[in-house]
């Protein structure tokens, strides 16, 4: 969990909220929450897919087994 | 193989109306979240086309490769990727769903029964 929001906030620096959730306990079903001026403008698919490319590790090493995203812009 | 494949993959993408890529079927769904993607659709009455990813890893990795989308499932309304479950889901909860796919097939659009396309 503090892996991925380290590596959340590497790749979002400027975000005004940040958020992990475990949602099991389990540490491998997550729900992130991001919220940065970078999203302004950008359509949903593209938003979730920065998402996607800042946790790419995590998710291709199977640490995620679930991954739940909300975005929003400011 | 793979060629071949990735073309059938397309195919279903740009043709179906609203293509459902999820892992099992809709009945019997295998994952949490293509149950989240399969009832946010059903909600908005899309006319489903549902190609289930499991029987062959190829579909999921050519897929992957098409849309740039990392994780099943995906849907697809007319050739364009709309998100996974999270989105899916937060377009229908807004009404915002229902007005895509009534631009995109037209306001008669409903339909309810769902579709299985096997790919392999």
């Amino acid at each position: 969990m503090e892996r991925l929001e380290t590596l959340l906030r590497d790749a979002f620096p400027e975000a005004s909220d940040l958020r992990v959730l475990d949602r099991t306990g389990t540490g491998d079903h997550f729900h992130v929450l991001v919220r940065t001026v970078r999203f302004d403008g950008l359509s949903l698919v593209d938003q979730h897919k920065l998402v996607y490319a800042a946790l790419e590790e995590p998710l291709g090493d199977g640490t995620i087994h679930e991954l739940r995203i909300t975005t929003k812009g400011t | 193989m793979s060629d071949e494949l990735r073309g059938r993959i397309k195919d279903v993408i740009d043709n179906e109306p609203v293509a459902l890529f999820m892992k099992g079927t809709p009945d019997l769904v295998m994952c949490g979240n293509s149950q989240r993607a399969l009832d946010a659709l059903r909600s908005a009455g899309a006319p489903i086309t549902a190609v289930n990813v499991l029987p062959d890893p190829q579909i999921r990795q050519e897929l992957q490769a098409l849309s740039g989308w990392p994780t099943i499932p995906q849907v697809f309304v007319r050739g364009e990727l709309i998100g996974g479950a999270d989105i899916t889901e937060e377009l229908a909860a807004s009404g915002q769903l229902e007005r895509k796919l009534a631009d995109a097939l037209g306001e008669d659009y409903r339909g309810s029964a769902v579709q299985k396309l096997e790919l392999v």
